[in-house]
């Protein structure tokens, strides 16, 4: 390589450092401000490093409803998970194992409901679990939550599915196994990979979506996270800053752990699937 | 009889609220009705008050615009990321990907929390920044109060959270082109530029088009944001993009007959785009 196209590489080099730092200090930010004491969060010049600092803005957190939402939201998202999981592994398997009538013309439908957003739909999902007595409720939430990801689970499993070859289950049954000691011995272990990141993605949208929850879940004590964290923001604007930037972190950082775990899988089907944002 | 759970859901949460929503559309849908009045039939009422109503065109050429902005903004800065990645050696290039996938994954509730404290008019790090280079006019400066710094401290935010999945498709675009081609390419004299124009545009538009598509639909239907920013100090009636303008005529104002009109022209939007949408992953997959 000649120096000038190693010093050129070098140049672009500490462009791309400087473009990530600026990226990442949105999110450092959150973590410095929340190990600041009153003082030194509201002083004129901002502290950058969190040194000497207290975790006494997590237990102010604490204190409030953190965990009766929390429960909330762990529930909302377990259901969401489960259910969105079986639903969309049953069809993904009818779809991609048996030809039928109206196979094609399904795929296109779920490819096509997936992207209908929530704003377009909110105001007569509200009626309807209005009419079913289901606002307020961890089920009527889910409800939604399940339709908004099954369409996209059912996409993502059915390539899962198909990566599967056939001649497999094809030769545990010439080996004597029963059409369902086949599946489960074959076919779903092979399918893991794809359950969890699918079951990832359910988990991820149920646990962050905001909107919906927004429009259901209108009592302070059936607040999702999201909703937490914005009222506690409201609450606590004038004078709490690190109370606030903690409670993000909390509400943050186990989610992008999971995040980061799966986002490669992720990428590939948002380019070659489908994705709601 | 596999399909049977999804299709239920899909039907009871989906499906059946789309009809209603074309029923109460054609009704006088008021406060009224909320309290046990039956709902009146009246037609293209609603249609008729909405299509006059000055209001809701400033609220959905608003969202066009933001959408079209911020679509063009988080492209070109993804764009430029993505070829920024490839022409930087292993370590920068991890350490921008680092950034980036800590921004991607921050929930939205989250991120707009923190975004809120940087823009903070009296303790926030912009303004202090800000001040400290010189721009003695930002102490104390509130960034929400004015329509156009609202939009823009909204920009900030969604292109921030946008442009790391334009600028992970498409550096995985371009680093699907091989090697050869550029090699045989050189061989035969082509300049770096004609290489980029004659050989990387051409296999990486399909990926590009993909994101661009999807990132109109997500921008046109923005809604935490705004929602968010909104509370945070900005004035509704100036602010209110189509999702926050649905949402306080029907929850905030009781009007679902209008709302439920209005929502028509955010579906309709969406579903034309991802036809096109769906069209092109169609070619692109063996069903």
């Amino acid at each position: 390589m000649s120096t000038r196209i190693r010093t050129r590489q070098r140049t672009f080099g500490v462009v791309a450092v400087v473009i990530a730092l600026i990226w990442m200090f949105p999110v450092y930010w959150m973590l410095n401000s929340s190990f600041l004491p009153y003082n030194r969060i509201r002083a004129a010049e901002p502290t950058f490093l969190p040194l000497n600092g207290s975790l006494s803005a997590y237990g102010r957190v604490f204190d409030s409803n953190f965990f009766d939402t929390l429960r909330i939201s762990a529930m909302v998202t377990g259901l969401t998970v489960v259910a969105a999981l079986l639903f969309a592994f049953l069809a993904a398997l009818a779809l991609s194992r048996f030809r039928f009538k109206g196979r094609r013309s399904f795929i296109l439908a779920v490819l096509i409901i997936q992207m209908i957003p929530a704003e377009g739909l909110f105001i007569s999902q509200f009626k309807l679990l209005e009419g079913w007595q289901l606002l307020n409720s961890v089920i009527g939430l889910s409800l939604l939550y399940i339709a908004a990801v099954v369409p996209f689970t059912i996409w993502m499993l059915r390539g899962f599915v198909n990566g599967v070859p056939r001649d497999l289950e094809e030769a545990a049954l010439v080996d004597g196994c029963s059409r369902l000691q086949a599946f489960f011995r074959i076919t779903l272990p092979l399918l893991a990979p794809g359950l969890v990141a699918s079951g990832v993605y359910a988990f991820l949208q149920a646990w962050n979506e905001f909107t919906l929850s927004l429009v259901i879940m209108t009592r302070p004590e059936n607040m999702t996270l999201p909703l937490w964290l914005r009222s506690f923001t409201e609450a606590n604007r004038v004078s709490d800053w690190a109370g606030i930037m903690a409670g993000s972190v909390l509400v943050a950082v186990p989610v992008m752990i999971f995040f980061l775990l799966v986002q490669h899988r992720m990428t590939s089907g948002l380019v070659s699937g489908a994705v709601k944002g | 009889m596999l399909l049977v759970p999804a299709l239920a859901v899909l039907v009871a949460a989906l499906g059946y609220p789309l009809y209603r929503q074309a029923v109460i559309s054609f009704q006088e849908y008021g406060l009224a009705q909320q309290f046990g009045q039956p709902p009146e039939w009246v037609g293209l009422d609603n249609y008729v008050a909405l299509v006059t109503d000055s209001y809701l065109w400033t609220v959905i050429a608003r969202s066009v615009v933001f959408c079209l902005a911020n679509a063009a903004i988080t492209m070109v800065i993804g764009i430029a990321l993505a070829v920024l990645m490839t022409l930087t050696s292993r370590g920068p290039r991890l350490f921008l990907q680092i950034g980036l996938l800590l921004a991607w994954a921050m929930p939205h509730l989250a991120s707009l929390t923190v975004w809120q404290w940087l823009f903070d008019s009296q303790y926030g790090v912009i303004n202090w920044l800000l001040t400290n280079v010189g721009l003695d006019q930002f102490a104390g400066h509130s960034w929400l109060i004015d329509q156009l710094s609202f939009f823009t401290v909204a920009t900030v935010i969604v292109v921030w959270m946008s442009v790391p999945f334009v600028a992970f498709s498409v550096y995985a675009g371009l680093t699907q082109v091989p090697g050869e081609l550029y090699e045989a390419a050189q061989i035969d004299g082509a300049s770096a530029w004609s290489r980029f124009r004659q050989i990387t545009v051409p296999l990486v538009k399909p990926v590009l088009l993909i994101v661009l598509l999807l990132q109109i639909i997500w921008d046109l239907k923005v809604f935490t944001q705004i929602f968010v920013l909104q509370d945070a100090g900005g004035i509704t009636a100036q602010t209110n993009l189509i999702g926050t303008y649905i949402y306080r005529l029907g929850l905030g104002e009781g009007e679902f007959g209008l709302a439920a009109a209005a929502s028509w022209f955010v579906l309709l939007l969406t579903v034309v785009l991802s036809l096109y949408y769906v069209r092109v992953l169609v070619r692109e997959e063996e069903l």
